[in-house]
C-alpha cells in the first residue's frame, strides 16, 4: 500500500488550499451559520475561474476521485459552506453519466461556471428512507409531462436554478420500476419553495409541484429508469464529496479553546482529544478508501457506508464529549461572549444530530452492511 | 508514488500463504489445547519450517528482509488463527536483533512493553515464559537480556505466556539508549494491532456462522434486525483498524520522517499511527468479541464454545501495554504538545 499523494496531488491541494483561504474569510462562514445557506458564490466562483469545478465533475473534467476526495475534504476541513457545491457537482456528475447530449450542453456549463446550483428532490413529506415508495406524479400529456407532488428536504432550493426530481410515472409497475428522474428549470411555473428552519439554523425547504409542465428534455436517464439514476446520484452521495470528515473542524476549535482556556490540562480533556484525532484520521483513511476504488474503476457503495456510519457517529460522540467538557460555556452560541470555540461547541451539538440522517441514515446504511458485507437475510 | 490502497500482487501472496498455513495447522482447537500456557512448540517448529522468525530481518542476516507492511499481513494471519505462538512479538525484537539462532527461530524473542523497576525486573513480559531473549529498557539503556524462560505462566485471562524476566540476570547486551527502543515498541504496537484486526475479523465469522445457524421462534436469529445492526458495526471497525494499521507500517517502512499536523488531520508519523494504530484496534476488539460473544447468548459464556478464546485474547494481548487511558495521553502529548507541569 501507498498512502502518499503524489506531486500532482500535492500541487492540486495546494491550489485547493489557496482558494479556501482567500473566500472562506470569517465573515463567509459567519454569514453561512447566520443564513443557515451553506454555500458560497465566491469560493464556488474561485473554483470555476480557476477550472476546478469543471475538473472535478465525475466523467467530465479530469474525472479523478482522489482529487475529489482533497478537493472536498480541503473543504470539510476547513469548515466552509461547500453544501452549495457538492449538490451540484453530485447532480452535474449524474447528467455526465445519464444526461443526453443536448442536456449536457445546456446544463452542465451553467454548473461548471460556479453559477448555478441544484437542489435534489427525492424524499418526500411521506417518504424518507422508503424512496421508492415516493408519489409524486408526472403523467404524460401529448407531448409533455405533468408534475404534481411535494418534496421534502430539497436543501438549496431557494438558491438553485435546477432541480432533480424523483417521480412516479407508471404507478401499476413494482416501485421500484415505475420512477423516473427529471431535470428542470427551478424558475418553471408552478414550482413553489418553502423555508424549513433546523434546530442547526441551516435551512432546507418543502418544495410543491402544481401542474408543473416540462418536455422530454427534462428527462433524466430512462423514462421507467428514474431507479437506476438515483443509485448514480448516491453512489456519489455516500463517496467521497465531503460529510464524512465533520470532527476535524471539531476539534480544531474545541483544542484550541481548551489550550486557551486551560482545560487542555485536564487529563480526561486530554484523553477525549486524543480519541478525536484517531477517529477523525480513521475516517479520513476511509473515505481515501472510497476514493481509492472509485480511481480503480469500482464502485464504493458498501464501503461509503461503512465510511458514513463510522464517521458521523465518532462526530456526535466527539460533539457530546466537547459540549459535557466545557460545561455552561458549550452551551453559549455565536457572537455571544464567553462561548466556548467562539460558539463552535454549541453549534456542533445542535448540527450533528442530523449526520446520521441524512444521506442515508445509520440504519439503512447497517441494512447494506449486513447484507452485502455479512451476507445476513434482508430484514425490514 | 500515488495513492495505491490494495495489496502488491506480493502482499496478496505472503496473506495467502500464512492464512492458509494457520488455517490448516492451527485451527482454534490447537489455541485451545496450549492453555494455559499459550504455546504451542510443534507449532512453532512448523512456524520455522515457514521460515517466519526471520522473514524480516536483513538478508545479510540471513533474514528475508521483509518490510513492515508485509510482517502486519503475517500478524493479522496470527490474529485470525489465535495461534499460540509468539510469533508477533519475535518479529518486533528481531527489528534490533539479529542474532543467528533467532532469524533462524532456533531460540525465541520478545519484547518488555514496559521498562523494567527499581530491581531490575521486567514485570509481565507478555511472552517472557518463552522465550530465550527480552529486549527491553532498564534504566537508561536497552538491553537484550538472553536467559532460560520459566516455562510457565500465571494463570491469566488471555492465556498468554506472561512471565516476569530479569533485565541484569543472565547474557545482558546494551543495545543503546533507552530512547533506541522506540522502534521496537512502535513495530510492537502496530504488529499487535494487525494481530487485533485478525482477531476482530474472525469472532465476527464466528458470530455470522453462529446467528445464520442458531434458530429462535423458528428463523434464524440473524434474519432479527436488532442482531443485524449490531454486528453491521463491526466491519466498520474492522475496516477502519485495518487501514490504520497499514498505514503505521507504511509510515514506519519509509526511510525519511514526516511530521504531524494534527489541525489538518494530516498524521504521517510513524510512531503517532502505531499508537492510534494499536489504541483503535484494542477497543475494535474488545468490542467485536464482546458483540459475537452476546450474539451466541449463553453458550459464547460457555467454555466449550470458542468465542470466549478469542474474547479473553482481544483483552489479554492489547492490556499488556497498560492502561490505554496512558497511551491515549502519551498519544495527546505527541499531538498538542506536552502540558506544561
Amino acid at each position: 500500500m501507498d498512502f502518499s499523494l503524489t506531486a500532482e496531488n500535492l500541487a492540486y491541494r495546494d491550489r485547493v488550499r489557496a482558494i479556501v483561504a482567500e473566500t472562506v474569510t470569517p465573515d463567509v462562514v459567519d454569514r453561512m451559520h447566520t443564513t443557515g445557506t451553506f454555500n458560497s458564490p465566491e469560493l464556488n466562483l474561485a473554483l470555476a475561474r480557476a477550472g476546478l469545478v469543471e475538473r472535478a465533475v465525475p466523467g467530465l473534467g479530469k474525472g479523478d476521485p482522489i482529487e475529489l476526495y482533497i478537493l472536498f475534504n480541503e473543504l470539510e476541513k476547513a469548515g466552509a459552506p461547500f453544501d452549495g457545491l457538492a449538490i451540484a457537482l453530485m447532480i452535474a456528475g449524474v447528467v455526465q453519466a445519464v444526461g443526453t447530449d443536448e442536456q449536457k450542453q445546456r446544463i452542465l456549463p451553467t454548473i461548471t461556471s460556479g453559477e448555478a446550483l441544484v437542489c435534489m428532490g427525492y424524499s418526500e413529506p411521506d417518504n424518507g428512507s422508503d424512496l421508492a415508495n415516493i408519489k409524486t406524479r408526472a403523467v404524460r400529456d401529448g407531448d409533455e409531462w405533468v408534475i404534481n407532488g411535494a418534496k421534502m428536504w430539497t436543501t438549496m432550493a431557494h438558491e438553485a436554478s435546477w432541480v432533480i426530481l424523483l417521480t412516479r410515472t407508471d404507478p401499476e409497475l413494482p416501485p421500484r420500476r415505475g420512477l423516473t428522474m427529471f431535470i428542470l428549470p427551478m424558475d418553471t411555473p408552478g414550482i413553489t419553495v418553502d423555508p424549513v428552519h433546523t434546530m442547526a439554523t441551516e435551512r432546507t425547504n418543502a418544495t410543491y409541484y402544481d401542474d408543473v409542465r416540462v418536455g422530454d428534455e427534462a428527462v433524466l436517464g430512462a423514462v421507467n429508469g428514474g431507479w437506476a439514476t438515483m443509485m448514480v446520484a448516491l453512489s456519489f452521495e455516500r463517496g467521497v464529496m465531503g460529510g464524512t470528515n465533520p470532527g476535524v473542524a471539531l476539534l480544531r476549535h474545541f483544542a484550541d479553546w481548551a489550550a486557551e482556556s486551560g482545560l487542555v490540562e485536564s487529563p480526561t480533556c486530554r484523553e477525549r482529544l486524543a480519541r478525536m484525532a484517531i477517529d477523525n484520521h480513521v475516517a479520513t483513511l476511509l473515505t481515501q478508501r472510497s476514493a481509492w476504488i472509485a480511481a480503480s474503476g469500482g464502485q464504493a457503495g458498501l464501503e461509503g457506508s461503512i465510511t458514513k456510519v463510522f464517521a458521523v457517529e465518532a462526530y456526535q460522540k466527539a460533539a457530546r464529549w466537547c459540549q459535557e467538557m466545557a460545561g455552561p460555556a458549550g452551551l453559549l452560541q455565536f457572537h455571544q461572549p464567553g462561548a466556548a470555540a467562539g460558539g463552535f461547541v454549541d453549534y456542533d451539538a445542535r448540527h450533528s444530530p442530523v449526520t446520521t440522517i441524512y444521506g442515508g441514515t445509520t440504519e439503512i446504511n447497517r441494512n447494506n452492511i449486513a447484507e452485502r458485507h455479512l451476507g445476513l437475510p434482508k430484514a425490514r | 508514488m500515488t495513492v495505491e490502497l490494495g495489496l502488491s500482487a506480493d502482499q496478496e501472496a505472503i496473506a495467502e500463504l500464512f492464512d492458509g498455513f494457520f488455517a490448516k495447522e492451527s485451527p482454534v482447537s490447537v489455541a485451545r489445547a496450549a492453555e494455559p500456557l499459550g504455546f504451542d512448540r510443534d507449532l512453532w517448529g512448523k512456524v520455522v519450517e515457514l521460515g517466519a522468525p526471520g522473514m524480516g530481518s536483513a538478508e545479510s542476516a540471513g533474514g528475508g528482509g521483509a518490510s513492515l507492511s508485509d510482517l502486519v499481513l503475517v500478524a493479522e494471519a496470527v490474529g485470525r488463527s489465535i495461534a499460540p505462538v509468539p510469533l508477533v512479538d519475535h518479529l518486533a525484537a528481531l527489528g534490533v536483533l539479529d542474532d543467528p539462532d533467532l532469524v533462524a527461530g532456533d531460540a525465541l524473542a520478545g519484547v518488555a512493553v514496559r521498562p523494567a523497576d527499581a530491581d531490575g525486573v521486567w514485570r509481565l513480559v507478555p511472552v517472557g515464559a518463552v522465550t530465550d531473549v527480552v529486549v527491553g529498557v532498564d534504566g537508561d539503556d536497552l538491553v537484550a537480556v538472553r536467559s532460560a524462560p520459566p516455562m510457565a505462566a500465571p494463570l491469566n485471562h488471555g492465556s498468554a505466556p506472561l512471565a516476569d524476566r530479569s533485565a541484569r540476570q543472565g547474557d545482558r547486551r546494551v543495545l543503546g539508549p533507552a530512547a533506541a527502543f522506540q522502534p521496537v515498541l512502535d513495530r510492537w504496537k502496530v504488529l499487535t494491532a494487525a494481530s487485533l484486526v485478525g482477531i476482530s475479523e474472525a469472532a465476527l465469522r464466528m458470530g455470522v456462522e453462529y446467528v445464520m445457524a442458531r434458530e429462535q421462534f423458528g428463523v434464524p436469529i440473524g434474519s432479527f434486525q436488532s442482531v443485524q445492526h449490531g454486528l453491521a458495526d463491526l466491519p466498520v471497525l474492522i475496516d477502519g483498524g485495518r487501514m490504520l494499521t497499514h498505514k503505521a507500517a507504511w509510515a514506519l517502512d519509509r526511510a525519511e520522517p514526516a511530521a504531524d499536523d494534527w489541525r489538518l488531520n494530516d498524521i504521517e508519523d510513524g510512531s503517532t499511527l502505531a499508537s492510534m494504530a494499536f489504541l483503535f484496534t484494542s477497543e475494535g476488539a474488545a468490542e467485536a468479541t464482546h458483540r459475537s460473544l452476546h450474539y451466541h447468548g449463553g453458550y459464547g459464556f460457555s467454555e466449550e464454545y470458542d468465542i470466549q478464546l478469542l474474547y479473553r485474547r482481544a483483552r489479554g494481548w492489547s492490556l499488556v501495554l497498560g492502561d490505554p487511558a496512558d497511551e491515549h495521553l502519551q498519544l495527546a502529548d505527541r499531538l498538542f504538545g506536552p502540558v506544561e507541569a
